[in-house]
């Protein structure tokens, strides 16, 4: 029965024997490991499809749902959190296994004639991979996303004649980032590159069979058949690649940050780590010269990369034998690695709860005085009686959160005031995966501190991370102006320090004090 | 692509592997995503009490449908929305709430004042009073909302389906 259909199948489709003539190509016995990476690349592209399209069966693509639709794939859907894992992890791992790909082509000289178009073609492939992960960059649409895009776009505004041009294309007439830029990102995330993309591989597939797999200088054995022996090596290869992926995807969670918000000043944007080195390049070039660093250079680059078929000529393929191109491709790696780790050793190292507010902070304290972390983790994966907030969003309703807290906390939430309650309840549904751990995070002499601050009503006159009264000074960045001693002399007795002041003396027990001045020392720009 | 090669001395095994590496990766994916599209929402909650009209104002066993508010999960928004229900008052205590939702595909029924009974326009169905089917392919009696009284209050709760007709 089953033959009967392959038969008709076959005699209707000829699929079957055009499976067997893909298959069972002529490769050159030389063939072997080191060609296994087109084969990966073609199925990273295949996983980043699938996952796409798993994600986007949940995912709105708007700037107004776009945050709270991926907050729902990760927290409320078995699984969503691998998806998107995978799509995340999956796009590193693609340009990864792409420039391996060119490596291994460059290294055993596999671009010369007559495979030019099937390099250039290759290189075209490379950028398109670049801008899936530029435009999707953008999608979770936290502050992440937004600033980092912002960046990216005001690179292009500065193209000569054309910036206003590209800002137009790219949905930013006016220079800001929203509904329309994020429409045009997410168009061309999934539906103008994937096509552009799809027809390319086929075509530089194309090309592969056409002009066969590269020999080596010396061909000693005839050739043999694709398959089953050089797919086995692909599929070893691809098998490792994916168990890596999975594991990745598993291990280490992508956070989703806070939703974009045009007005955090205290965010610091990085773009991906393969664009990292365009960053840095662009510290190096100011004023006029900017354009240097952010179009001149890549340009000549991409050009460079583009034309490297014409620009190599030999005819020699051995390593040996091509010192010069070898030096070339030294230098480059060295260059893009060195740019990209000066970059990353100049990221500073951001405390998750250095943007909450006083009352946010004290908020922490709420939650760990009414012992609710000993039902509620907030260790991603930890479990406990509780739902643990690191994986879950809080959802709930205040009313309904303030009632929880008295009925749960028993004991020890006795001494919590009403107004206290009411904060953490408007607190927590805050949290998103960056900075939900501070709940066991966050040094307890600042959360006291902050408390402190809060229990004396500090606010009605300072303000910290933009929350709070400006007839005293701001107290960002205080530990700037005075040192720890000035602070504590000024709490005792203002007057002494600042005459004329309206700030009245504190008198604090010594561990008060101490966390007060913890805290107020914490406080950076 | 079974027939034996005689350069291939390990051509069996280099199959079995292709195809048993790519099945494990297959089904890495395929039993996450069934999850994934099958597994629902975790985050259940259970049906809140919405108050939907007084008892007082209603007219003893004549149905009439009463519009609420109510707050509904959907998908990744909380969305407060307006619903109806037929309300019929069996006694001065009690009264009775159908989902207007007709029990064959989903048309919503309205009473139909001269015929005495509710109507879907859809395919025919038809149900009395007491929710049971008359006529019509409806497989079962309309639903009700699960009812409680605060006062002369009435709280609307859960759908339950009622029994088959």
């Amino acid at each position: 029965m089953l033959n009967k259909v392959r038969a008709w199948v076959e005699d209707r489709t000829g699929l079957e024997s055009g499976i067997n003539h893909f298959l069972n190509e002529d490769i050159p016995a030389s063939s072997g490991w080191h060609q296994v990476f087109g084969s990966m690349a073609l199925f990273m592209f295949l996983v980043q499809v699938f996952t796409g399209i798993m994600m986007a069966l949940n995912y709105a693509p708007t700037t107004a749902e776009a945050h709270s639709s991926l907050r729902y794939i990760l927290t409320e859907l078995t699984a969503g959190r691998l998806m998107r894992g995978l799509h995340h992890w999956g796009a590193s791992m693609m340009i990864c296994i792409v420039v391996l790909h060119m490596l291994q082509v460059f290294l055993w000289g596999a671009y010369k004639k007559p495979r030019e178009a099937t390099w250039m073609l290759g290189v075209v492939l490379l950028l398109l991979t670049l801008g899936f992960g530029l435009t999707g960059y953008l999608l979770p649409w936290d502050n992440r996303a937004y600033w980092g895009t912002v960046v990216t776009t005001q690179i292009a505004a500065k193209a000569p004649g054309m910036g206003p041009y590209i800002l137009t294309i790219l949905g930013s007439e006016d220079g800001q980032i929203g509904s329309v830029t994020f429409a045009r990102f997410y168009a061309a995330h999934v539906l103008i590159l994937p096509a552009v993309t799809a027809l390319l591989i086929f075509l530089h597939v194309f090309l592969v069979r056409k002009h066969g797999v590269a020999p080596a200088p010396v061909e000693t054995a005839p050739p043999i058949k694709f398959y089953p022996r050089q797919v086995f090596k692909d599929t070893v290869a691809i098998f490792a690649m994916f168990a890596l992926l999975f594991v990745l995807a598993v291990a280490v969670r992508v956070p989703l940050g806070k939703l974009a918000d045009p007005n955090d000043v205290s965010y610091i944007p990085r773009p991906e780590w393969y664009f990292l080195f365009l960053f840095q390049i662009l510290k190096y070039f100011e004023g006029p010269l900017e354009i240097v660093g952010s179009m001149i250079l890549p340009g000549i680059a991409v050009v460079l990369l583009f034309l490297t078929p014409f620009i190599d000529r030999g005819k020699a393929i051995a390593l040996r034998q091509r010192t010069g191109a070898i030096g070339v491709l030294i230098l480059s790696l060295i260059g893009w690695g060195g740019l990209t780790a000066a970059a990353l050793s100049t990221t500073p190292h951001r405390d998750p709860w250095k943007g909450f507010t006083a009352e946010e902070m004290a908020a922490i304290g709420t939650f760990r005085q009414a012992e609710c972390w000993k039902c509620h983790s907030s260790t991603p994966g930890d479990s406990r009686p509780g739902p643990n907030l690191a994986d879950i969003a809080v959802l709930r309703e205040r009313d309904w959160l303030v009632k929880h807290f008295k009925d749960a906390s028993g004991a020890a939430g006795q001494g919590v005031k009403d107004l206290q309650w009411r904060r953490l309840a408007t607190f927590l549904p805050k949290l998103d995966d960056e900075n939900v751990e501070s709940l066991h995070l966050a040094p307890q002499t600042l959360v006291t501190g902050a408390m402190i601050y809060q229990q004396n009503n500090c606010g009605a006159c300072h303000q910290i991370n933009g929350v709070g009264m400006k007839s005293g000074p701001p107290l960002n960045g205080v530990a700037k102006r005075w040192d720890r001693k000035w602070m504590e002399e000024h709490f005792i007795d203002p007057e002494s320090k600042s005459p004329g002041t309206i700030m009245p003396a504190y008198k604090f027990s010594p561990a008060e004090m101490t966390a007060m001045l913890d805290y107020m020392m914490s406080l950076t720009d | 692509m079974k027939s034996p090669s005689p350069e291939e001395p390990r051509r069996g095994f280099l199959i079995a592997s292709i195809n048993g590496l790519m099945g494990l990766i297959t089904a890495a994916l395929a039993l996450p995503s069934a999850g994934y599209l099958l597994g629902g929402s975790k985050a259940k909650r259970p049906a809140e009490w919405v108050p939907a009209g007084d008892l007082t104002k209603l007219e003893a066993n004549v149905p009439e449908q009463v519009i609420f508010e109510r707050v509904r999960r959907d998908g990744w928004k909380t969305v407060k929305e307006k619903a109806s229900a037929w309300m019929v008052k069996t006694s001065e205590k009690e009264v009775v709430a159908f989902s207007p939702v007709c029990t064959h595909l989903g048309c919503a029924v309205s009473w139909d004042g001269a015929a005495k009974n509710f109507a879907c326009p859809c395919h025919t169905s038809s149900f009395g009073t007491d929710g049971k089917v008359l006529a019509g392919p409806a497989p079962r009696a309309l639903d009700r909302f699960a009812v409680k009284m605060d006062g002369s209050t009435i709280l609307l709760g859960e759908i339950r389906q009622a029994d088959k007709a």
